[in-house]
């Protein structure tokens, strides 16, 4: 990106206009945005209110401050010829601008604590989402009654090419992944937050929402909002080397599409069941191996099996060796190294089919085409 | 001078072996600016990776090893040490001791500094890396996904945690019993206060700090689960002793700044500081609700609502003693004959920017806005404003108020005031844009970012890129003073300066006040 | 006032360096367990009793329905299948309620594992009782083998009346290496 003028000027405008763009609060995700946005929901607009209100009272006591400050700098300077007073203290001063801080301090308070209240108040949910963090991305599961729950990973789809400058950077560039949290408009939303390795944290600006993703333990909040859209956000808590890395996104689409997305995921996961009894062949398993490929393998092993942060598949021991070594170590991981387990991440289609790619894709060239009852039986032992 | 009365002696033993405060405080004060330098070329390559959007310089892994040793070299090897030197140099003279209370552990606490730090350097030659969970460490990241250099990072926490304590130690014994006579508590310069109760801070909350890592290692290496849950464990608590050590620690770093602006203001306002009984209360209370805050920088953990309420309102209740100080520093200002050499510029700087800071601070109080600030950029900016243009201009200050009566030679004053103001444009060219970005919703601590962040964020690294050459100036001005400035021998140097310091021959002399001097009863503190 | 020694500077630094060791002292004695039982009495982070509860209950409060939910989480590396065997229940206040847990191992090697409950909404944690829990005791699983492991717990009477839904997550660990050095050096 070319540096602009504007942007320094903006700067140099910065008081001014953070002051002044107050009333036109952005929409939030908008280049150069300077404050923070009211969002999507009540309790953002809560929150923004109390924001705007606190910083409105540092403005006027910084002016206050500052003016007395600038006021002795310009009058009380010795280059004047002035002789200085010799006063140093005075119990009266002291005690009102000790008294009268405090008593600010209280009417800050108040709106504080019934915002507070209100993020706390998790009940009357009509959804129930798990969000669990991972190194590093996302997985979310719907809690169905009916033990009908409806869970997908949310990776990262911002393609290495963008993020190494070796092509141009796209419109939601890291703000973007490859299967988005969907949410009903109008519904109250209940997240029930924990995680699968370290801390991470569940952050949508737009939604109001940052909780801390602890392993072991599970952590909730809320969201309600009524305008449909598409909501960004990113891990907030540091948590290893991609933390940078595992965006959030939220649409947020009305009742009945979401009711309508809904049963299209359940009817896949049916689906899925019913692939699993099906035979393959090999280029079918190929095409989609490759898209599962790219998805959740190429970051490591990249877009041609030659390695990076994980080993080389091309030519690799593994993928040209025994199959079941192969499925061990897609299904089960390589403890202690970055290869993570995908046995619960991948469906048994998915893992067949991408199981199948790395063995020919690559130069590869073992001609097996492995299908998901492999995997099955293999998960089975 | 009688026979053992003996001048430094030569070489490099005099600096080895040396129980001199004043040789201590210039070992420390040139440690600290090395470890600026250091902590300053790991900002350097953070920002030059935020330049633009992308990956451009260095991986992911490594960016993340560059925030984390930015942030224990410049808090624990930059902040720290440099209040210890200044301590060092000042305390005895200032209230008219001959040297600090327990020479011998002083040469020991400054020496087991610099082995500490090179082990923790080394550690980005070792494989895995250098620590890369950030200066908080939170566990798991910092124990079971750790990089195996975490146990020398372990050793280095405990040497340095040890040299701060010793250092306090002394610091504690020297004021407590080493003032001249009639230098009652409430005569001592501000500085000598609130490096007193930093000192009480630090033994109080090292120790704990050292107990964190010493579960950490445990668990690491010894099989227990204080902050795994597999085991039955938590690691929330990790956070919870972190902040129990971390949130006075902020003020472990702040507080001698408060005592160094509160020597300047008055000196160059020609007027004595205002409200000295009010800055010891305000600064004691200060230290004590650092006791019961620790909480809010964990407000998006779970904790209970009421536990949120608890710390939101102690958090709160900070604004008033420290808004007493600012208050009274600009009442100091009031109606004196202000001049404004160099070490004025810095502490005006110091009250501009360290009030901006405050008044961050206290939005970050409110728990509830808190759910959008917390880590994000808003926090960077926050405690930059009061890390860097708190304790570092301060620091910045002292150094040239000073220099001149330490080495009995004149600073460069024009080069002085040019330092200021290159600092002060690309300081706040580097941090007031970070409000905004924070604002907009960047998390920190992350090598890359959204195209919506790319404006601000270029401005940002260019400003840190100036902010980092003007301290080159600096270094320059430093040395060119020592070795070819213009001779003071007033003993006062600045007209307006008050206390022991400026009563002893410039430069001060190896050895000063071996005979108490009398401080007169009725007159007030310095 | 106690004196330590008769150099004062001396005094004060001995003094100083008790206070540095009782305040380390002061992280393992009494932070680490004071968290302990905060956790327990605030429920912080949703935790439950680590032992089985052993209190008569006074009857079933027939009047109320709180709904359970029950989560089952895999951690990193853990490669159990894990599941509840009913995802919710509706349950009377007071009554004894039973349900089981589905576990797998799906390696050829016996694994040992623990499970970590954790309630939400937090403050309802002191109202779970649970009078039985495989997550009381690590559960060992032979190779390829499974279990279905029980789970008995009551929903206090006094359960606030605005919680109408109780979350109950269960992290299982693997804890093989953990369990056996313990047997090791038994």
């Amino acid at each position: 990106m070319c540096f602009e003028a504007k942007p320094l000027l903006k700067l140099a405008l910065a008081p001014v206009l953070m002051l002044l763009s107050l009333s036109a609060a952005a929409a939030g995700g908008e280049p150069n945005q300077i404050n923070m946005s009211p969002g999507a929901t009540e309790v953002g607009r809560q929150i923004y209110d109390l924001h705007m209100i606190i910083l409105w009272i540092c403005v006027v006591i910084g002016i206050g401050v500052f003016g007395v400050m600038f006021y002795s700098i310009i009058y009380h300077r010795k280059s004047r010829g002035v002789t200085p007073a010799t006063f140093h203290e005075s119990t009266k001063v002291e005690i009102l601008w000790t008294v009268v801080p405090f008593i600010i301090l209280i009417g800050m308070a108040v709106p504080a604590t019934s915002t507070l209240i209100d993020i706390y108040d998790n009940d009357d949910a009509e959804l129930d989402v798990l969000v669990t963090g991972y190194q590093w991305k996302w997985k979310y599961e719907y809690l169905d009654e009916n033990g009908e729950n409806v869970s997908f990973f949310s990776n990262l789809r911002t393609p290495q090419s963008e993020i190494y400058n070796t092509a141009d950077k796209g419109e939601h560039y890291l703000l973007e992944v490859d299967e988005p949290l969907v949410l009903p408009a109008g519904t109250k939303v209940r997240f029930l937050i924990t995680a699968n390795d370290v801390i991470h944290s569940w952050w949508v600006p737009e939604l109001a929402v940052k909780k801390d993703a602890i392993p072991g333990f599970i952590n909730e909040t809320w969201t309600r909002t009524d305008q449909e859209g598409i909501y960004r956000g990113q891990c907030a808590e540091l948590c290893g080397k991609d933390h940078g890395f595992m965006p959030i996104v939220v649409h947020v689409v009305s009742k009945e599409e979401y009711g309508q997305w809904l049963g299209e995921k359940q009817a896949a996961a049916a689906e899925i069941k019913e692939l699993m009894a099906q035979t393959f062949t090999l280029d079918e398993l190929m095409e989609r191996g490759k898209a599962v490929y790219e998805r959740n393998c190429l970051a490591c092993h990249g877009a041609s099996g030659e390695g990076g942060v994980g080993t080389a598949i091309a030519g690799s021991a593994i993928a040209t060796g025994d199959l079941d070594g192969h499925l061990d170590v897609g299904i089960n991981g390589v403890p202690g190294t970055a290869m993570q387990a995908f046995g619960a991440q991948l469906n048994d289609v998915d893992m067949a089919a991408v199981i199948t790619y790395q063995r020919n894709a690559f130069g590869n060239n073992m001609g097996d085409a492995v299908q998901p009852i492999d995997v099955y039986n293999h998960k089975k032992g | 001078m009688g026979d053992h009365h003996h001048g430094p002696a030569k070489g490099l033993s005099r600096w080895l072996f040396t129980t001199n405060h004043k040789d201590i405080g210039t070992m420390y004060l040139w440690f600290a600016f090395a470890m600026f330098l250091l902590g300053g070329f790991f900002a350097m390559v953070i920002r030059a990776e935020l330049f633009q959007p992308g990956m451009q310089l260095v991986e992911p892994a490594f960016f993340n090893q560059m925030t984390t040793m930015h942030g224990l070299v410049m808090v624990f090897g930059a902040i720290m040490p440099s209040f210890v030197g200044l301590a060092n140099w000042l305390i005895p003279m200032m209230i008219g001791a001959p040297d600090m209370a327990l020479p011998r552990m002083n040469n020991w606490s400054f020496w087991i500094l610099p082995p500490a730090f090179l082990l923790l350097a080394s550690t980005l030659f070792m494989e895995g890396g250098a620590p890369a969970f950030g200066w908080t460490f939170y566990a798991p990241l910092s124990t079971t996904y750790a990089p195996p250099s975490v146990t020398f990072f372990i050793f280095c926490i405990h040497i340095l945690g040890l040299s701060s304590i010793m250092g306090s130690i002394n610091i504690i014994a020297t004021v407590m019993n080493m003032r001249a006579p009639g230098m009652t508590y409430m005569k001592m310069p501000l500085f000598v206060w609130t490096w007193l109760i930093t000192a009480f801070l630090l033994v109080a909350v090292m120790p704990v700090l050292a107990g964190a890592v010493t579960m950490m290692l445990m668990d690491v290496h010894f099989g227990t689960s204080f902050f795994s849950a597999a085991g039955g464990g938590d690691p929330v608590l990790f956070q919870h002793v972190f902040w129990f050590f971390g949130h006075p620690e902020v003020y472990i770093i702040i507080l001698p700044a408060f005592g160094v602006v509160s020597q300047i203001i008055p000196a160059f306002s020609r007027k004595p500081l205002f409200g000295y009984d009010s800055m010891v209360y305000a600064t004691a209370s200060i230290a004590f609700l650092s006791f019961i805050v620790w909480a809010h920088h964990m407000y998006t953990v779970g904790i209970p609502v009421a536990g949120e309420l608890f710390f939101m309102y102690a958090t709160m209740l900070i604004a008033v003693p420290t808004g007493v100080k600012v208050f009274n520093w600009v009442t100091t200002m009031w109606r004196g004959a202000l001049s404004f050499e160099t070490p004025m510029l810095f502490s005006i700087g110091f009250l501009v920017l360290f009030t901006l800071g405050g008044f961050t601070g206290l939005m970050l109080s409110i728990a509830p806005a808190d759910f959008q600030y917390h880590d994000s950029y808003f926090v960077v900016a926050h405690f930059h404003y009061v890390m860097v243009a708190g304790a570092v201009f301060s620091m910045t200050a002292a150094v040239y108020f000073w220099l001149p009566k330490w080495c009995g030679r004149m600073y460069n004053e024009s080069m002085g005031k040019t330092h200021f103001w290159i600092s002060f444009i690309g300081f706040n060219l580097t941090f007031f844009p970070q409000h905004f970005v924070g604002l907009a919703g960047m998390p920190r601590r992350i090598p890359d970012y959204a195209l919506q962040f790319a404006d601000f964020n270029m401005m940002s690294s260019i400003g840190a890129f100036i902010y980092g050459a003007s301290q080159l100036l600096f270094l320059y001005n430093v040395i060119a003073t020592i070795v070819a400035g213009k001779p003071v021998s007033d003993e006062k140097v600045w007209d307006g300066a008050e206390g022991l310091e400026w009563t002893v021959p410039t430069p001060a002399p190896y050895h000063t006040f071996e005979v108490p001097p009398r401080i007169d009863p009725a007159h007030a503190h310095s | 006032m106690l004196r330590i020694s008769d150099n004062p500077a001396l005094d004060t630094s001995a003094k100083l360096v008790v206070v540095a060791i009782a305040m380390f002292a002061f992280v393992f004695v009494v932070m680490v367990p004071l968290y302990d039982v905060l956790c327990d009495a605030l429920g912080i982070n949703g935790k439950t009793a680590g032992e089985a509860y052993t209190s008569v209950e006074a009857g079933v409060d027939e009047s109320r329905e709180v709904t359970i939910q029950f989560i089952a989480t895999n951690n990193e590396g853990m490669p159990w299948e894990f599941r509840p065997q009913v995802t919710m229940m509706k349950v009377n206040p007071g009554a004894v309620n039973d349900t089981v847990f589905y576990a797998r191992n799906p390696l050829p090697q016996a694994m040992v594992a623990q499970a970590i409950p954790s309630v939400s909404p937090a403050r309802a944690a002191a109202y779970f009782h649970k009078t039985e829990c495989f997550c009381f005791n690590q559960q060992p699983l032979e190779g390829l083998g499974d279990a279905q492991m029980p789970l008995q717990f009551i929903v206090d009477q006094d359960l606030p009346a605005d919680i109408g839904t109780i979350t109950l997550s269960y992290t299982i660990f693997d804890v093989t290496d953990m369990a056996a050095e313990a047997l090791a050096s038994r």
